[in-house]
């Protein structure tokens, strides 16, 4: 396996490599690495990469996975429009 | 924690870019022995939550030179920390939309112009070179200064916080300042939930939290808490480089480094601590949006939040020691505005704090200004 082309975040195009780099520089709080890599930050709202780094963190930390936080959930749950937020207001103010 | 300090020569309550920053310019001062306690992570409070502009085009003669001098610092601090900040100087766009906007910023421009800061009004067809799909029916002229853009608020916070642990400094981060300890009229230490440090010099740079800080010590300042909203889209190839800002509307977007556009606007809230998102400002916020650029009604929304602006009665902020409490600093109250003037401001702080003068006089800006009636009035206040 070639850590520098497993990409873990595919919306920020974020390896495993950086990764494992970042939590080595000592990025090891989820909220920092988050701010430093921009993984999870992308599109997908970190669905696919936030479980995967979460067990790079545990391991990193010697923790058991479920006691590394996870970085705060943020609306909408989907990408949005703009003009679909526009269309839904004027529908209310009718 | 056992080698948790018992002792140190300043402690900086708060690990945002205000006191990570004012603990790097302490260490570049000969400084060493410094704590800084952050109760949460690096960038946790409103540094992490602001929106990454930096602007010089202010209406109080102080805030411009705060800002002109971090923009001079701004320009080296990726050389200087060793630390990409993303710092790229694409320009602020501020729209007038009416007669008595053009000769408030008929004044600021004067002002502006007299401190070094290069702004200067643009008529439509200009605005339009420099942002070519804003709607120029939505504003009648615009003050634009080139020097002005972005920083990575999180990399600056990062890299102030870094460089000052290489000088010496130590970062606590989930430590929390529970009580600040005086006697006869100056600080003599702080009791963390890690322990206790002695100290002569504590300095307030809790952004949100600096009232409750302050009170620690005893101390009242007149500073408050208010949730303030950002959105940030999908990123897409790079339409524009200027930040568009409107006083009138409160509104600023920028398409940053990255590609998103990261985007805010100001609405009426109580003073609190409450900095959740909420559905109804995403739908005051389109509006605005789609007034000024309708261009990005496609454009899709990725994420929202909340953050604090901490501010004060002028909305200029309270720097400096405070007069009843020897060894008492204080760098808060910016008022959505901190992170652009933190790298100046540092400075000035730990000028004070090692008994030099500061490159900017701020003593205008002490918390006494409000029991004597001196308010500082800022005009220029966005998002």
């Amino acid at each position: 396996m070639n850590d520098e082309k497993i990409i873990i975040c595919r919306c920020e195009d974020i390896t495993i490599e950086e990764i494992r780099a970042a939590i080595a520089d000592g990025y090891t709080d989820f909220e920092e690495l988050k701010r430093f890599l921009r993984v999870g930050m992308g599109p997908c709202g970190g669905r696919t990469c936030l479980p995967l780094i979460r067990r790079e963190l545990a391991i990193f930390r010697g923790l058991p996975v479920d006691e590394v936080a996870l970085p705060a959930k943020r609306p909408p749950t989907q990408v949005t429009t703009f003009s679909s937020v526009a269309i839904s207001s004027e529908g209310e103010a009718k | 924690m056992t080698d948790f300090p018992k002792t140190a020569e300043v402690v900086i309550i708060g690990g945002g870019v205000v006191g990570a920053s004012i603990a790097y310019e302490l260490t570049k001062r000969g400084v060493k022995d410094i704590v800084v306690l952050e109760k949460s992570y690096i960038s946790s409070g409103s540094t992490g939550r602001c929106g990454a502009g930096v602007r010089q085009q202010w209406g109080l003669e102080m805030n411009c030179r705060l800002a002109k001098g971090s923009v001079d610092i701004f320009e080296q601090l990726t050389e200087e920390l060793d630390y990409d900040i993303e710092f790229r100087q694409g320009g602020y766009l501020v729209l007038a939309h009416n007669s008595t906007q053009v000769k408030q910023f008929e004044r600021n421009i004067k002002l502006q112009n007299s401190v070094g800061i290069p702004s200067r009004f643009v008529d439509k067809d200009e605005a339009r070179e420099i942002c070519p799909p804003i709607n120029t029916e939505a504003f009648v002229k615009a003050t634009y200064c080139p020097t002005d853009g972005h920083a990575n608020p999180f990399k600056t916070n990062f890299a102030y916080a870094r460089a000052a642990e290489r000088g010496g400094a130590r970062v606590y981060r989930y430590t929390e300042a529970k009580d600040i300890l005086t006697e006869n009229g100056r600080i003599v230490g702080v009791e963390t939930d890690k322990g206790r440090i002695s100290t002569n010099i504590v300095v307030n740079a809790s952004g949100p939290w600096s009232h409750e800080v302050a009170k620690l010590a005893g101390i009242e300042i007149p500073t408050f808490s208010e949730r303030h909203q950002c959105l940030v889209s999908e990123p897409l190839e790079p339409m524009f480089e200027t930040m568009v800002i409107s006083f009138q509307k409160g509104i600023y977007l920028q398409q940053v480094p990255h590609g998103s556009f990261v985007m805010g606007i100001g609405e009426v809230e109580e003073p609190n601590h409450n900095i959740r998102s909420t559905w109804q400002w995403l739908e005051f916020f389109t509006g605005e949006l789609l007034d000024i650029l309708p261009v990005l009604k496609d454009l899709r929304i990725v994420r929202q939040w909340g953050g604090s602006y901490n501010k004060t009665p002028d909305a200029a902020p309270i720097l400096g020691e405070h007069e009843q409490l020897a060894g008492f600093y204080n760098a808060v109250g910016f008022s959505g505005h901190g992170f652009m003037i933190a790298p100046m401001t540092a400075v000035c702080i730990a000028q004070l704090i090692v008994g030099e003068k500061p490159t900017v006089d701020i003593s205008p800006l002490s918390a006494e200004r409000f029991s004597k009636g001196e308010l500082v009035v800022e005009p220029s206040v966005v998002g």
